[in-house]
């Protein structure tokens, strides 16, 4: 279990203010310009030794991506550009939020340095559309650190940064790292074709980074305190650090926390989450990293260590680490239809297997739920899935893929039990029964 | 050059080419839906997947620079497979997720026979569907009176979105919604107006957007097609008429990387029922002051009893805008065997001259030479409205940028949408003496570019000081270094299909002769006793006096109502010819159906007409006719050339004289986009689209340009 002495985010509650003053006193802005003199190449460097990867749910290790920036001067004189994607839109993913609300000043000197590493002079802070409190708040830190000369021209930190927040209109899709550009540049969000990457024609056709808030803001800690610190910490190989779990659904006490990778998840829900409704007798499945990843029936999440390599290997991710527990109470057909639904609903429509397989994998279930389907069905729907992943433009796809695929690995004699309960008597009401009758 | 394995075929390929390109070079067909060759890459239908070895997702071979394809470790060329089992299945999916919400209407489109997504489906798909939910419908837009839409049937491939938005320049379409819920519309479900929209319908790989004055009338397979030329303005786009047994159903852009590209306007595109209707199918003659129809024979004596009357002097002839080579040719062959000398091709009155030399009244840099400019001056011309298809190409070119436009009249104010930025010098043509004298504004402009292009239009050389602006115009670009041995950036832009051939052909009045202006003043004056108009409508008839006038020509339009005997004539599509657009490329445009009626090609009227007149034609043939043409004007039998012709004859027009020039403003040689000739002027569409034109500019409060 993390101690509180390394625990990064130290007002994540929003026990204190989150003002600068007091993000001051938590440790915030302390020896900026210190760290920023020891030049971008060592930052890089910290960042590939600390093991950190991307915490927006693919986990590319982000020194890595930064080195990927044409270096100070060895560019073609574009400007560069970071981006800080705060539209955290992945449902049962709550870390960010909490980040934006309560310890916006960790964002910002991350910002610095990420700008400072990147050659950047200009960030952008790409943020949810249904995120105004966080958005008031994140404003508020940004004023406060100009007032400060923090940001801005002349900075007393040494690199010249200018911070700006753009407010989403709420699409998913927007939180696709070049589907943001498109976006942020005054258009429709629909996804970029890679390559080029981002790094060489992003913003405006200018070199850009894109990071995830928690990515950001966990930097300042660990330039202060040390690749090693970090690295340290977590359980496993390839996931270091801490990270932030949000745990929610049937769990005694939803919350969001911050803990080592690798902690095992009866760990962190006893702990942190009150433990499941009912016990752990009662566990369905989990769903535990967003909607996106496959579910993980209650038999694989007993001992299940919470890290990247360990969830691959089980056929699922660790993604934003958002854990939905799901008891025994849970229609699961139905849980994975809506989250169907949200995938087709959240479809930006641009290309043919996304836009077309959506609707037809979330019409397929609606049916499966009543039992109102062919047991071959599920065969054709996984092969749907299977049509849709990895042939698309972006990740949504393969996000609307893996949810169904992990229903029908775990969950598909349920859905054979109402095809057949369906069948014997279709014509009668409530022919199928659920797991508790509404 | 990068190397590439595909399928096992090793190849090298130019720099910056798709992989679909590259595996196109190896005849690897890659099916695709939304990559065109002219638009900007989309990447969204995924039918062109290819596997690249090594990789776990397959790549779009469309979006698939060669240049980004990183070669092995071992410096060993990527592979790319574009018919493994994995790229099959691929195909297989997208190919289903494109049919699960397409109708099965196939029976009722008209698209079917020329679908890419029914041909797609017969070579990629599978043969059952396992789609049991029901399919998406679409609320149909209603986006004007040519593009019909049947949106139920789009596949979203965005290409008509990319053609409005890139290539005409008036974002008119655009998709709206999301997901499954995307619909392609106009935004505040307004008709489309741009005049290269019907571009769409081919661009279309689906029945989503057809062509609505063609909907239901004919089926691709029963359909002859002609290759063929227009001659709606002086660009000479390339088309195809399509035709079933006497009717045209429809005229189609063919490819000339040269001239059109593959688009054509909507001009050229939708005029064709305007080859049906306001026909002369057979002769008539005036008695007491109506027309009556007439025998071919009592109509030649009607002629040659007027001609018998009358001295050559007292004789006019003028040829119209879309006569080709060969009847104008005859025509003035029997004229001069007359002993006509007012002869004339230039009924608007342009003051260009044959004996000025070839390259003062072409369109010197060419067409597909607009993309080696670096700045334009356009003089007294609305290139958007006079010729479409090379407005594109400016389009083009102002998109690669470092491209600066300014605009000397042809336009009314600097409000007008020429489909991209230009600065608007004023209408008044003392500014181009200011220009020519270096001390405009925009002068340092064009002293900073290598290659100025300078183009005058018919709007400014129609004029009574027509020849002063012609030679100022030389001398900008004298000036300004567009007449360099590498560069002749000197551009005349025809409004007029039949112009350049006529200049070639010497049908300008003879010493003692009169040129059209001169030729009405006569006739109203009672100098002219008989006048032959050659598909003739574009002059002022009611000024012709009691001249006796002899129409041969297709429509009844201006010159036949006027006529005292009309020659029923064949139209475009009904007469093999020779034309030459407005950069000096000669063009074969081969006959598709025959005349209506007793109607008959115009040069064996002419022909036949020579008989009566006592000096008959020494050719029985169109090929002999020819063979006499190319004896006077070799260059015209090298076709789909350009004879490339010396600028020092602009250097000579240079020198000329300027006189007083006229204060009114410069104006365009077109008024009326769509109703510019008699075939557009007896066509119900263009009719409606000139009237919807109307009435959008006066809901905008603006007056006629």
């Amino acid at each position: 279990m993390l101690s509180d002495e390394n625990r990064i985010f130290t007002n994540l509650y929003g026990f204190q203010s989150s003002s600068l003053e007091s993000a001051r006193k938590r440790g915030a802005w302390d020896e900026t310009k210190s760290v920023i003199e020891k030049g971008a190449e060592w930052i890089i460097e910290e960042m590939k030794a600390s093991g950190l990867r991307g915490r927006g749910g693919a986990g590319f290790p982000t020194g890595l991506k930064w080195s990927f920036m044409p270096k100070a001067g060895e560019g073609d004189g574009r400007p560069h550009y970071l981006i800080v994607n705060a539209d955290e839109s992945e449902p049962g993913t709550c870390k960010d939020r909490e980040i934006l609300r309560h310890d916006p000043h960790l964002l910002l000197e991350g910002c610095l340095f990420a700008s400072f590493t990147i050659s950047a002079h200009v960030c952008y802070i790409y943020i949810r559309g249904e995120f105004i409190r966080e958005r008031e708040a994140l404003q508020r830190a940004i004023d406060e650190s100009y007032e400060a000369r923090l940001l801005g021209k002349n900075s007393v930190t040494g690199w010249d940064l200018d911070c700006y927040v753009h407010h989403g209109a709420g699409a998913y899709i927007c939180g696709e790292e070049t589907a943001l550009l498109e976006s942020l540049e005054g258009r429709k969000g629909l996804p970029r074709m890679k390559p080029p990457y981002p790094a060489n024609v992003g913003l405006y056709g200018c070199p850009t980074t894109i990071n995830n808030v928690e990515s950001i803001a966990v930097v300042p800690s660990i330039l202060r305190r040390g690749a090693n610190w970090f690295s340290s910490l977590g359980r496993v190989k390839n996931s270091t650090g801490s990270k932030l779990f949000s745990i929610s659904g049937h769990v005694n006490k939803p919350c969001t926390v911050e803990e080592e990778m690798g902690i095992v998840l009866r760990e962190l829900i006893e702990k942190h989450a009150g433990g499941i409704r009912g016990g752990w007798d009662n566990l369905l499945a989990v769903i535990p990293g967003g909607v996106s990843v496959p579910c993980l029936p209650a038999k694989e999440c007993w001992d299940l260590s919470m890290d990247f390599d360990t969830l691959r290997e089980k056929h699922s991710g660790l993604g934003t680490a958002a854990v939905m527990v799901m008891d025994k109470s849970t229609d699961i057909v139905n849980a994975i239809a809506r989250v169907s639904y949200f995938y087709k609903h959240e479809s930006c429509g641009q290309c043919t297997p996304c836009r077309e397989g959506t609707g037809w994998m979330w019409r397929v279930l609606k049916r499966m739920v009543r039992g109102e389907a062919h047991e071959h069905e599920i065969d054709m729907l996984l092969n749907v899935t299977k049509e849709v992943e990895g042939n698309t433009i972006c990740a949504l796809g393969d996000a609307a893929a893996w949810p169904v695929q992990g229903l029908i690995r775990h969950f598909s004699h349920e859905i054979r039990r109402r095809i057949k309960e369906y069948a014997a008597n279709p014509k009668a009401e409530g022919a199928v029964s659920f797991p508790v009758k509404r | 050059m990068p190397r590439l394995i595909i399928d096992g075929q090793e190849i090298e390929v130019p720099k910056g080419i798709t992989v679909l390109q590259a595996c196109e070079m190896l005849g690897a067909e890659i099916p695709r839906f939304c990559f065109h060759e002219r638009l900007s890459i989309a990447g969204n239908c995924r039918m062109c997947l290819v596997e690249q070895v090594g990789l776990s997702k397959l790549q779009p071979s469309c979006a698939l620079s060669v240049d980004d394809l990183r070669p092995g470790n071992d410096g060993s060329p990527v592979k790319i497979r574009t018919n493994s089992r994995k790229v099959r299945e691929a195909r297989q999916g997208v190919m289903q997720f494109l049919l699960i919400n397409h109708p099965l209407d196939c029976p009722i489109c008209d698209q079917g026979g020329e679908c890419d997504l029914q041909d797609q489906a017969m070579a990629y798909g599978v043969e059952k569907s396992r789609f049991h939910e029901n399919k998406r419908a679409v609320e149909d837009r209603d986006i004007g009176p040519l593009v019909k839409t049947i949106m139920t049937r789009c596949i979203h491939c965005t290409r008509c979105i990319r053609f409005m938005t890139e290539v005409a320049g008036v974002a008119e379409l655009g998709a709206i919604g999301r997901g499954e819920d995307m619909e392609i519309v106009t935004y505040l479900e307004q008709g489309m107006t741009s005049e290269l929209q019907g571009n769409v319908i081919d661009l279309c790989p689906v029945g989503a957007l057809t062509s609505r004055p063609y909907a239901f009338k004919a089926r691709p397979w029963e359909l002859s097609r002609t290759e063929s030329i227009d001659v709606m303005d002086a660009v000479g786009s390339n088309i195809r008429v399509d035709t079933r047994g006497r009717e045209v159903m429809r005229v189609l852009p063919r490819l000339n990387e040269g001239v059109n590209e593959e688009w054509i306007s909507d001009k050229t595109r939708f005029s064709w029922d305007g080859l049906r209707l306001q026909r002369l199918d057979r002769p008539y003659i005036r008695k007491d002051g109506k027309l009556f129809s007439a025998s071919w024979q009592d109509a030649f004596a009607a002629i040659a009893c007027c001609a018998e009357r009358t001295f050559a002097n007292r004789i006019g002839a003028i040829a119209g805008d879309m006569a080709s080579a060969e009847e104008m040719f005859a025509f003035k062959d029997l004229m001069v065997r007359l002993g006509v000398k007012s002869i004339d091709c230039r009924q608007d009155g342009t003051s260009l001259h044959p004996d000025l030399g070839r390259s003062t009244y072409l369109f010197n840099p060419t067409i597909e030479g607009i993309r080696h400019a670096d700045s334009l001056l356009l003089i007294g011309t609305n290139p958007r409205l006079e010729a479409s298809i090379l407005n594109t190409r400016i389009r083009k070119r102002f998109l690669e940028g470092g491209f600066p436009i300014a605009v000397a009249g042809g336009v009314p104010d600097s409000s007008a949408d020429l489909t991209y930025d230009y600065k608007y010098l004023g209408s008044n043509a003392s500014l181009l003496e200011d220009i020519a004298s270096g001390s405009h504004e925009f002068c340092c402009v064009l002293e900073a570019s290598s290659h100025p292009m300078i183009m005058v239009g018919q709007g400014a050389l129609r004029r009574p000081d027509g020849r002063a602006l012609l030679v100022l115009a030389a001398q900008i670009a004298q000036r300004f270094g567009a007449l360099s041995a590498s560069w002749n950036g000197f551009s005349v832009l025809h409004t007029a299909a039949s112009r350049v051939a006529g200049l070639d052909l010497g049908l300008v009045p003879y010493e003692g002769g009169h040129d059209v202006p001169s030729m009405v003043n006569a006739a109203r004056k009672g100098a002219l006793d008989l006048l032959f108009l050659l598909s003739a409508d574009e002059l002022d008839m009611s000024s012709l006096g009691a001249a006796f006038v002899v129409y041969i020509g297709s429509h009844g339009d201006a010159g036949a109502s006027r006529a005292d005997v009309i020659l029923p004539g064949a139209a475009y599509t009904e007469k093999s010819g020779i034309y030459v657009n407005t950069e000096g490329r000669v063009q074969l445009a081969h006959r598709a159906i025959f005349p209506p009626g007793e109607a008959r090609e115009d040069w064996s009227i002419l022909r036949a007409l020579s008989t009566v007149l006592g000096q008959t034609l020494p050719y029985d043939c169109l090929e002999s006719l020819q063979e006499a043409m190319y004896a006077s004007a070799p260059h015209l039998s090298e076709f789909d050339q350009i004879r490339s012709e010396s600028a020092r004859q602009v250097e000579a027009l240079a020198a000329l004289p300027v006189s007083e020039l006229d204060s009114a403003p410069l104006g365009s040689a077109i008024s009326d986009f769509y109703l510019s000739n008699p075939i557009a002027r007896a066509s119900a569409v263009m009719a409606d689209l000139s009237f919807r034109e109307k009435s959008r500019r006066e809901a905008a409060g603006q007056s006629d340009a």
